[in-house]
């Protein structure tokens, strides 16, 4: 299975390895390098990269590429989504996965790695688990660790392990128990020219931050669990009970977790929260360009539209934007040429607008291609496929836990063509 | 902290190294590193664990940047005895990171992992495995063989996990182990536990993924274990069953063919053969269709289904790929939506899902063409994904959906990302030579881009219109023309190469234009790049031979610039078309040709997707993905016997089954048996683990015959009936039955006994007599219902009275036995009435034996006195006078700790009147000083949320030398976790905590067989825990096993048509939950043992502590 593990930052450094079976010199990473040369952007180095006597499959996260060595057969995807769990470990530790973060807390990472996998085939990557035998790493630990000798390193076997709910540590204790579950719903659609929709459609996610003392044993239900198309759980719902009754039966993890993620049925239509009006146009043999864009609540239920967004990669040819915001503020980078607009709230009353002109370089012909104008937005409150959740009941323990529901719509990937 | 400054030092380290390179003849790299690497020894060597961790940590960082800390190993090497477990960890990822490198040193530290091995402790007992058998040292391999072989057997999961990773290490180190590594993998195949499954299946993959036949006998085990196997044990699971499948079932596709061919003669040629094997035709004859899956083929596929569920992509992408190649066509469908689904996921994640979707999308476009828009690029999406995400859509064409397919495209032309543009204009050609309604469309499209401005896109518009116009060039002329026009303008050489030849084909269709061309390509001839002179040879070439008046002249020129060419192909391209078309005296016969030779009807290039075919990998497999074998890559076999013949399934079956079992024919029957419940019902929920089980018992030997009549002759009764019907097994059949009636005539005893019992209520005598006989079958129920009503109703009553003298009536409730003399009249009293009222029922015998019994009511006198009616019963069975103790007595409060006053404690296993989800706690104060103890009450109960104590109330007085014993309740919810109080004394407190053993959480529950069947059908999968185990030597029959039991747990037995299977049930006090249990005995004294619980931690618990007290 995996062979070896180089982290390789941004500027083309191996700034951590670490071996499971034999060492494999880190010479093998110049073909990543020369892949990572070719390709014109950073997200556009092949995932595997085949080389005379091992097979290089990467992941980029955080600006870091996670570099596991295969020898031999392995489905590319378990390489993959175990990087990533690499990843989303990393960053359950240290809060961040930066290369900062990672070469200060290499000892831990160290250790982590080790538990992880064992001659390359995956142990323990559950957080519950993981945490029992290595703590985390807080300020307050360190000093203890330091004045008192202890470690972070557990000398039981976590409990986890042997249970049949290995997600979840015995013994946990809250003298406040709660249970938060954020219902996130993300748009991702394709709007055209004209203002059609060419494509949309809603995922979501259940997000679960649930601090409960003992065993407890929750289900969530839901008003209208048809809405839900296709859905993938975390392994602590038990499957048969949503499959008969459409209810969420589990025994959380302590923590957060995802508990769900789910697509909404595509026969739903799906309500665009803004609309956009724009005019962007080069004219022949000018140097100059005119740039017009106007946006508008569309369908929001009543709600607010905040944290607006806007991002556009401009043609290559323009040099420079000369815009004019009606509110929040733009920036425009001249040599990425993107330029990125951050509106803020929208008022229906007074629409935020962006007009101005953008200078060519002088000579060259105008570009054929239109940008297309990218929208990033959140409305609170509100999940736009109309989910609702019914009710949460526990059981197993007998106190009564505090519960909370938060609803929140963002756009996801929310492209309008012009 | 420290870590961090450990790399802020290293890096201090290498930011001086370059100084040592400048200079290396002074030796001051060796120096230098010697004196750093000095600190850290003498930090190892020191007796602090801070020191020595701390040093550690620096050269654990040294090894993460790739830093050689080699030269440490015996300084390190010393510390892997350290007491610091942090230290130790950290030693060992130095061992293994360096141990292969010395491996003499290394040695030093084997014994130590020895010692590990031993420990009691199983994190410690893995951690030594793991860590011995990662060091790669040759010497030990034969310790590394003996420790997994010592591994595979222990008692915890997780060293047996532990010791199925060691499998492929010790593999690599040394191949000539393979056969005793197959061996312990064979053995630990078998394991049920989940913790393990996936571990030694991975073992199995590098080890033998040969031998299939180690499979036979755990698949069925491993498809229902799957979905409880933790996530990367499933996607090797799901891949090596994938293969196996592959070997062992019928290709369920067959129909198809078969069906358009002669699927009448094959229905009726099957016919003969159909006797045979009826029971195999039963659904199917219905249904009059001549292929029927294999009822574990069908297990495999309903068991995985629920993985597509799961939050990782490798094992959706695992249960996918087994889909599209083993399910049937109708069904694989299903697979699209979990796959659309992963494109959300990240990048790398969708470049593997589209490469797999693109593949799958050839063969079978239906099933995503309803998920098209998922497909639709967006501008910010690497390129690497937008080509990947076009081959799909292209894949996905057809007549109805490709005009908005191809208004798609027509955005994605105008794109900045050029390499997506071309991969564009590319997917507009394959949809045009497929799609024969848009051709004209798809070419005026094209045509038009040939006038874009970047001249990429016109190139690659010309490469794709060239290969569109050989479909049909007649019509096309014009646009031959427009492209003629263009060769002065375009400079990419692909493009000018397809000009050339375009008009050298379909010379005749522009016989005006084309010798001009190549006249103004001889003038820049020797400018061009190869491919497009080998153009203008074959240009001029052709012109010649059409057109030789005009171009005569020219052709010689070209052909004497190619002469003169610097590259070889090209001068040898000139000499051989010199030769082929100017007529000498020499040349051959060939030259009469050379018109056909160039001018012949070329057939139009297929523009194929390049993944076509690619499906004859495993999808999802490495090799899939970069279309080339990999290293270690296991073929996907192909069916067997694919031919479409009409036998085939009846070949199938006969030569699968002795390939499954390789044993007896009977086990053979009882595959087919264990078969049946499929077809039987469809939904099957019970069918599967049943037969799992029968699956698991077979493997045990020969007796085991038995065992699976034993479990046909319960629920499957029904089934039995309609497998009379079979011919070739009548006589087995037959005997079965026979026996299967003993059985039941034997079963059914003890239930019409139990009956009775109930009924008559009257003669007490009879009943002593009896109660012998059937004292283990007791309906226990029964009896502490009666009980609990009883005692409720008497502790109302008394609670009237308690403001009297509450000492008194305290001693009253809970006699204990130890102190008769304490026993008032009144209680003797009622001592017959509850006397006959035990009576009624069949009495419990775990209890009433035990001679410090603390049962309500009842003296030792009156177990004596029933001891000695039932010694001398002739039917006794022994176990009823072994006084089993089972009540055990736990300490409370020690009698020197407590300053005198001793206190312990019992769970009584009464029901606790005052509040029924409360479990009674009986505690005896017993006073060894000299002195009174006042007011003994308790304070301040700490407790663990939900739970409650009912206190019992104050003791006033105990004088010296008394005892005292009061019951107080306390609800555990259902969890083992400690009750913590104070015991208060008039002078003194003491600290006290109760914790329960799992067993005395449950109250037992009558349950009839066939609602324990049922109620154990609902609580299957994750609620169900099975564990093998071998009986001690002292559980020789049923009895000790019963009582074992009833002594961990407070259970009740369930009746039972089989003496090889005793059944428990209960309920958990607290919440209700059941609980089931159900020991089965094998021969050689082995058993399984099955705890079912929708409080799987409760069950675990349940069924570790069974598993102790049974195998004692």
């Amino acid at each position: 299975m995996i062979h070896s593990l180089f982290l390789v930052n941004a500027s083309g450094d191996i700034f951590l390895e670490k071996h499971w079976k034999s060492v494999v010199s880190r010479s093998v990473c110049d073909y990543f390098f020369e892949a990572l040369e070719r390709a014109t952007e950073p997200e556009n180095v092949p995932p595997v990269i085949s080389t005379p006597h091992h097979y290089l499959i990467n992941v980029l996260r955080h600006r870091i590429y996670f570099v596991a060595v295969i020898q031999s057969e392995v489905p590319p995807l378990f390489v993959i989504e175990f990087l990533h769990r690499v990843v989303d470990t990393f960053q359950d530790y240290f809060g961040v996965c930066t290369e900062a973060a990672i070469k200060d807390n290499v000892v831990v990472v160290y250790e982590l790695l080790e538990e992880m996998l064992d001659n390359g085939f995956p142990l323990a990557t559950e957080s519950n688990i993981l945490k029992e035998l290595i703590k985390p790493p807080t300020i307050l630990r360190t000093v203890v660790n330091t004045i008192t000798g202890s470690t972070n390193v557990g000398e039981q076997l976590p409990t986890g392990q042997l249970s049949v709910v290995p997600w979840r540590r015995t013994g946990v204790k809250y003298t406040n128990n709660e249970a938060y579950f954020d219902v996130i719903e993300e748009i991702d659609a394709i709007i055209d020219k004209s203002g059609s929709t060419i494509t949309a459609e809603i995922q979501g996610v259940i997000d679960a931050c649930v601090k409960l003392t003992g065993m407890p044993d929750l289900t969530l239900s839901f008003m209208n669990p048809r809405l839900l198309d296709d859905v993938s759980f975390h392994p602590c719902v038990r499957f048969k009970r949503w499959e008969a009754e459409r209810i969420l039966s589990f025994i959380p993890p302590d923590g957060n977790f995802r508990l769900l993620s789910y697509h909404v049925s595509s026969q739903n239509l799906v309500a665009i929260p803004v609309y956009v009006k724009h005019n962007i146009s080069f004219r022949e043999g000018s140097s100059q360009g005119r740039f017009e864009l106007t946006l508008g609540p569309k369908q929001t239920m009543g709600k607010a539209v905040e944290s607006v967004l806007v991002s556009s990669q401009l043609p290559r040819g323009v040099l420079n934007a000369n815009l004019n915001p009606s509110q929040g503020t733009y920036t425009f980078d001249p040599v990425t040429k993107l330029l990125s607009w951050d509106v803020g709230k929208i008022n229906p009353q007074k629409l935020p607008s962006l007009k101005g002109s953008m200078s060519l370089q002088a000579g060259a012909s105008k570009p054929d291609e239109n940008p297309t104008i990218n929208i990033q937005l959140k409305i609170q409150q509100l999940a736009i496929s109309g989910l609702k959740v019914n009710r949460l009941d526990m059981y197993g323990e007998k106190y009564k836990p505090f519960k909370g529901i938060k609803y929140m719509t963002k756009a996801g990937k929310f492209q309008v063509r012009t | 902290m420290s870590a961090s400054s450990a790399f802020i030092d290293e890096k201090g380290g290498s930011a001086s190294e370059p100084e040592y390179g400048h200079d290396p003849a002074s030796g001051g790299i060796f120096s230098s590193d010697y004196k750093r690497h000095d600190d850290l020894k003498e930090m190892l060597d020191s007796n602090k664990d801070s020191l020595k961790l701390e040093a550690m940590k620096r050269i654990v960082a040294m090894i993460a940047r790739g830093k050689n800390a080699s030269d440490l190993f015996p300084a390190v090497v010393k510390n892997v005895a350290c007491k610091n477990i942090e230290v130790k960890k950290l030693v060992y990822v130095y061992l293994v990171r360096y141990a292969e490198e010395q491996q003499d040193l290394a040695l030093l530290s084997i014994s130590t992992f020895q010692r590990g091995l031993k420990d009691p402790n199983q994190l410690i007992r893995a951690s030594a495995l793991r860590v011995l058998s990662s060091i790669r040292v040759t010497i030990i391999v034969p310790i590394m063989m003996l420790a997994i072989k010592e591994a595979a057997s222990d008692m915890s999961p997780y060293v047996r996990k532990t010791a199925a990773h060691a499998i492929p290490k010790l593999h690599s180190l040394d191949p000539d182990q393979k056969d005793q590594l197959i061996e312990v993998i064979e053995k630990l195949l078998a394991d049920k536990t989940t913790l393990v499954a996936g571990s030694v299946v991975m073992a199995f993959e590098e080890v033998c993924p040969d031998r299939i036949d180690l499979i036979h006998k755990n698949y069925r085990k491993l498809c229902n274990l799957l979905i409880d196997v933790e996530e990367w044990g499933q996607v090797v699971i799901i891949n090596m069953l994938t293969r196996y499948a592959r070997t062992q079932f019928l290709n369920p596709n067959i129909n198809e063919s078969l069906l358009e061919e002669n699927s009448e003669k094959a229905f009726y040629a099957s016919d003969d053969e159909e006797e045979e094997d009826k029971k195999d035709e039963v659904a199917p004859l219905a249904k009059r269709k001549p292929y029927v899956m294999d009822p574990d083929h069908r297990l495999l596929l309903r068991n995985t289904k629920p993985l597509l569920q799961s939050r990782n992509a490798a094992v959706v992408m695992a249960v996918a790929q087994l889909y599209f190649h083993l399910a049937p066509k109708a069904e694989v469908g299903i697979i699209a939506k979990a796959l659309v689904r992963l494109m959300r996921s990240h990048s790398e994640v969708q470049y593997v899902v589209l490469q797999n979707v693109a593949t799958m999308s050839i063969k079978r476009r239906g099933m995503f063409e309803p998920y098209l828009k998922s497909f639709y690029i967006r501008s910010t999406d690497p390129t690497q994904i937008k080509i990947l995400k076009l081959e799909v859509l292209t894949n996905l064409a057809n007549e109805t959906n490709i005009s908005t397919i191809l208004r798609e495209f027509q955005t994605y032309i105008k794109s900045m990302d050029k390499d997506f543009v071309a991969a564009s204009i590319q997917a507009i050609g394959r949809c045009a030579t497929n799609i024969g309604e848009v051709r004209d469309t798809c070419l005026n499209g094209l045509v038009q881009l040939l006038s874009n401005r970047d001249e990429l896109v016109v190139a690659e518009s010309v490469v794709v219109i060239k290969k569109l116009l050989q479909m049909q060039p007649e019509q096309h002329s014009d646009i031959i023309k427009h492209m003629a026009k263009l060769i002065d303008n375009i400079q990419v050489p692909m493009a000018r190469a397809s000009i050339l030849w375009l008009i050298g084909e379909y010379c005749e269709h522009v016989p005006k234009i084309a010798p001009d061309v190549l006249r103004n390509m001889a003038k820049t001839f020797t400018n061009e790049e190869d491919i497009v002179k080998l153009q203008i040879i074959n240009l001029a070439a052709k012109l010649y031979l059409t057109n030789s008046k005009q171009t005569k002249l020219l052709t010689q020129y070209v052909l004497n610039l190619a002469k003169y060419d610097q590259n070889y192909d090209i001068r040898d391209r000139a000499r051989f078309i010199r030769q082929l078309i100017v007529p000498t005296d020499k040349s051959g016969a060939l030259s009469k040709y050379a018109k056909k030779l160039f001018l012949a009807l070329k057939p139009a290039p297929v523009l194929e997707s390049t993944f076509k075919d690619r499906d004859h990998f495993q999808l999802g497999s490495l090799s899939h993905l970069l279309n080339a074998k990999a290293g270690g890559y296991q073929e996907l076999p192909d069916w067997p016997e694919s031919a479409p013949d009409p036998s085939v399934r009846n070949v199938e079956v006969k030569d699968s089954i002795p390939d499954w079992s390789k044993c007896t024919s009977r086990k053979d029957r009882k595959e087919k048996k264990a078969e049946k419940p499929f077809y039987s019902d469809s939904d099957g929920e019970s069918g599967p683990t049943e037969s799992a089980d029968s699956e698991s018992d077979s493997g045990s030997g020969s007796e085991s015959a038995s065992a699976s009549d034993e479990s046909g002759s319960g629920s499957e009764s029904g089934e039995e009936t309609e497998s009379e019907e079979e011919e070739e097994d009548e006589e087995e059949e037959k005997k079965k039955k026979r026996k299967k009636h003993l059985d039941k005539t034997k079963a059914k005893k003890p239930v019409e006994e139990s009956t009775e019992s109930e009924q008559s209520s009257g003669s007490e005598e009879r009943k002593r007599g009896r109660k012998a006989v059937k004292n283990q079958k007791s309906a226990s129920e029964s009896e502490s219902e009666s009980e609990s009503s009883e005692s409720g109703d008497e502790s109302e009553d008394e609670s009237e009275e308690e403001s009297e003298s509450d000492t008194d009536i305290r001693k009253k409730k809970t006699p204990v036995s130890k102190q008769p003399p304490k026993q008032s009249k009144k209680e003797s009293k009622k001592e017959t009435q509850e006397m006959s009222l035990l009576d009624l029922d069949d009495f419990e015998p775990a209890p009433a034996s035990a001679p410090v019994t603390p049962v309500n009511f009842m003296s030792s006198s009156l177990v004596s006195d029933l001891e000695g009616l039932s010694l001398t019963d002739t039917i006794l069975a022994p176990t009823t006078i072994t006084p089993s103790g089972s009540i055990k007595m736990y300490e409370l409060l020690h009698r020197i700790t407590g300053e005198g006053l001793a206190v312990e404690y019992c769970f009584s296993r009464q029901p606790f009147s005052p509040d029924p989800n409360m479990v009674a706690v009986q505690i005896q104060f017993t006073n060894n000083t000299n002195s009174e103890t006042k007011n003994l009450h308790i304070e301040e109960p700490r407790l663990q949320c939900g739970m409650r104590i009912r206190e019992f109330a104050e003791i006033d007085v105990l004088s010296a030398g008394e005892s005292v014993t009061v019951v107080m309740g306390i609800d555990f919810c259902d969890s083992t976790q400690a009750a913590n109080f104070q015991l208060c004394t008039h002078t003194r407190k003491f600290f006290a905590s109760i914790q329960p053993p799992v067993g005395e959480l449950m109250t037992p529950v009558f349950l009839t067989e066939n609602d324990f069947k049922k109620e154990q059908g609902k609580l299957m999968g994750m609620n169900e825990i099975s564990e093998k185990l071998t009986l001690g030597e002292k559980c020789v029959n049923e009895h000790v096993i019963v009582e074992r039991v009833t002594a961990t747990a407070n259970l009740s037995r369930v009746p039972c048509g089989s003496d090889k299977e005793c059944r428990f049930a209960g309920k958990t006090v607290s919440s209700g939950c059941l609980v089931l249990v159900t020991v089965s005995t094998k021969e050689g004294g082995r058993a399984q043992l099955t705890v079912n619980c929708e409080k799987m931690l409760i069950g675990t618990m349940l069924v570790k502590d069974i598993m102790q007290a049974l195998s004692q």
